[in-house]
This record gives C-alpha cells, sequence and structure tokens, in this order.
C-alpha cells in the first residue's frame, strides 16, 4: 500500500462511479450504490439459493436461513406480538439489508453503506414513518395519547408532553447515529492499526518485530468488529420491532 | 371510664399487642409484596428488549447511552432553530427547546437504562399484549 492510502478516512469516500445528472439533480451511480445494490443481491441470493432445495430436513445452509426466519420472527413476536407479524418482512428485509452490508463492509478494500449517517437515517426515518402513518392509520387520533404519560399533574402536562414529543422525534436520530457511529469507529479503529503495520515493518528489522503487537490487535479488532456488526443488526432490528409495538399499542 | 383503659393485669394486653403486630408484620410483608409487583410492571421488561438482554461490552454501553442523550438535544436544538426561522422570535425558541431537548435525552438515557417506564406506560400497569386491542 502506498503511503497515502493509509489516511483513515480515506475508506469512506464517495467516488461516482457512473455519472448521471437529472434535472439539475446528481444522480449519479456512486460506489456506495454500488454496494447497496451488492448487499440487495447477496443476501436475496442466498436466501433463494439456500431455501429453494426446500428438503424437510435442512442442509447446513439451508438451515442458516430458517435460523435467521425464526430469529426474527421471535424477536418481533416478543416485541410486538403475534399483530406485530404482519411487519415481518419490514424488519426482516431491514435486518438482513444491515447484516449483509455490514459483513460486506468487514473485506478490505469494500466499501461500508452502514458507515454514512444518510444512509442509516434513511433506514430509520423509513421505520419512525412506518410508525407514525400506520399509528395514525389504525388508531386516529388516539396515537397521540402516546405522548401522554398517565397520571401526570393537569399543569405540568404541556411541558411533559412537549418533552416526550421531543424524545419521539429523537429516536430516529439516535437509531441512525448509533449503528453509523459503531462502523465508522470501528473501521477507522481498525485502519489506524493496520497502518501502523504498515508504517512500522517499513523501519527495518526492529520495526517488524514491533508492529507484531498492532498486527495482534488489528486480528482482535477483526473479530470484535465481526461481533459489532452482528450485534448492530440485532439492535437495528430489535428497536424497529419496539417502535411498531408503539403504533401498534399506544395507549399502553 | 378510665379503668377499662387500664391494664387489667393478666397477659392479655401482651399478647394482643403482639398479635397485633403480627398482623402488621402480615400487612408489611403483603404491601411490600404488592409494591414490588407493581414496581415489576412499571419497570421496562429487561428480557425483552434492547441489546441489554446480553452482556454488551462498556463500549457497546457507552455508544449506545451517549447516541441517546445526544439525539435528545441535537433534535429539541434543531426543533428550536426552525421555530426560530418560521417566527422570527430568535434567539427564544432555541433557548426553550434547547433545555426541553436535554430534558429529553436524560429522560432518553434514563430510558434505555431501564430506569423509567416505557412510552405511553405511566403509572397504568402493563396489561397483556395481546389483548385485541
Amino acid at each position: 500500500m502506498a503511503a497515502d492510502k493509509v489516511d483513515p478516512i480515506h475508506q469512506f469516500h464517495i467516488n461516482k462511479l457512473i455519472p448521471i445528472e437529472i434535472g439539475g439533480y446528481d444522480l449519479s451511480f456512486t460506489n456506495s450504490a454500488l454496494f447497496m445494490v451488492a448487499t440487495v443481491v447477496v443476501a436475496a441470493a442466498f436466501l433463494f439459493l439456500t431455501t429453494s432445495s426446500r428438503s424437510l430436513v435442512p442442509g447446513r445452509l439451508q438451515s442458516v436461513s430458517e435460523m435467521a426466519y425464526e430469529f426474527v420472527g421471535n424477536m418481533l413476536r416478543d416485541a410486538a406480538g403475534t399483530q406485530g407479524m404482519k411487519f415481518f418482512p419490514f424488519v426482516f428485509s431491514l435486518f438482513m439489508f444491515v447484516l449483509v452490508a455490514n459483513l460486506l463492509g468487514l473485506f478490505p478494500y469494500f466499501f461500508t453503506v452502514t458507515s454514512h449517517i444518510i444512509v442509516t437515517f434513511g433506514l430509520a426515518a423509513l421505520v419512525i414513518g412506518t410508525v407514525v402513518v400506520y399509528g395514525f392509520m389504525k388508531h386516529g387520533l388516539g396515537f397521540l395519547k402516546l405522548f401522554v404519560p398517565h397520571g401526570v399533574p393537569v399543569f405540568l402536562l404541556p411541558l411533559v408532553v412537549l418533552i416526550e414529543v421531543i424524545s419521539f422525534v429523537s429516536r430516529p436520530v439516535s437509531l441512525s447515529v448509533r449503528l453509523f457511529a459503531n462502523m465508522l469507529a470501528g473501521h477507522i479503529t481498525l485502519k489506524v492499526f493496520s497502518g501502523f503495520v504498515v508504517s512500522l515493518s517499513a523501519l527495518g528489522a526492529v520495526g517488524v518485530a514491533g508492529s507484531i503487537l498492532p498486527l495482534a490487535m488489528a486480528v482482535a479488532l477483526t473479530a470484535l468488529e465481526l461481533l459489532v456488526a452482528f450485534l448492530q443488526a440485532y439492535v437495528f432490528a430489535v428497536l424497529t420491532c419496539m417502535y411498531l409495538n408503539d403504533a401498534l399499542h399506544p395507549g399502553h | 371510664m378510665a379503668e377499662k383503659k387500664g391494664p387489667d393485669g393478666t397477659g392479655e394486653t401482651g399478647r394482643g399487642k403482639e398479635h397485633d403486630a403480627e398482623i402488621r408484620d402480615d400487612d408489611l410483608e403483603r404491601r411490600r409484596r404488592e409494591l414490588g409487583a407493581s414496581l415489576a410492571t412499571r419497570l421496562p421488561n429487561r428480557l425483552e428488549g434492547k441489546d441489554d438482554a446480553k452482556p454488551v461490552t462498556g463500549y457497546g454501553q457507552a455508544i449506545k447511552l451517549s447516541s441517546e442523550f445526544i439525539a435528545g438535544v441535537v433534535v429539541g436544538a434543531g426543533i428550536g432553530w426552525i421555530i426560530d426561522r418560521m417566527a422570527g422570535t430568535s434567539p427564544w425558541g432555541l433557548i426553550v427547546f434547547l433545555l426541553l431537548g436535554f430534558g429529553a435525552g436524560v429522560l432518553n438515557v434514563m430510558r434505555s437504562a431501564g430506569v423509567v417506564a416505557e412510552f405511553g406506560q405511566g403509572a397504568k400497569p402493563r396489561r397483556d399484549r395481546d389483548d385485541g386491542k
């Protein structure tokens, strides 16, 4: 690797692969878009190919797909009840997209889609938009009861309702910031430690011996990043389930 | 009349008092159990949500709580700024909503840490989720 490539932020740069401009808007196909497409293709191909045989006794890969299905299904049932199962396709797609995007980002030279806040914020806005639209559709104005806690004195109510509304609006922000910050911080740390290995080993024999420590650190961090990739996809899906539960049962 | 109030020289009163105390103990025990039960319904069920179902690293916990808090403050400030822009009340909207956002951030963190009840659950004990509502 060249010395200028050690820059830890370089990996997050967006390059235009196919410049497209429609009506003054820049709609170029970028490397981020390429990896989003790759994520969708990989996830869909994996699920389709592993379940196409439909054997009664699942093989290894088929049971991975079934486990993913069961995992998300149980999560949704626990958090939102059986009524929440009508949102299963939505939650499952979100979970698979985030998970596969995180895992693809772990490959060297690959772009991590979820390390850009606009992507994670788009996903979170989709979740909260679903919650708000479905909540008003199902309960009408009764959905607003969500913002009025029981047993609050009347003269405190305006203040409490305002705080509850701000707290509600901040949910998609914190949801997206959490995923984005985890992926960004993890990849920068990984890059910095790998950069130490490169620059230390350029110093000769002593440097090569000294670079063993950051190398071990980079290996350990890769394992940690794998865990974080799973955990963040799980957290994103669980929180989605809990928000959907609010849309289904606002009076609780 | 005063005669009746005095001790009658037997073990009666002592036993009576002991009996009283027993009742009070029972009562106290029962009320303590009830309080525990109602507290359990008000606190969010730890097993069902968030990432604290599993032991997470301190780093994960830090990012979780700080993102909750920052989101509250940022959204509060954003709402205040928009109100100022629309109504021309600068800087009062920003000041008021920044403080409200601070409150919301603290609420978010406490909710996320499982110290206060979830949205809309207030003082009402949580009912079964599948009651067809």
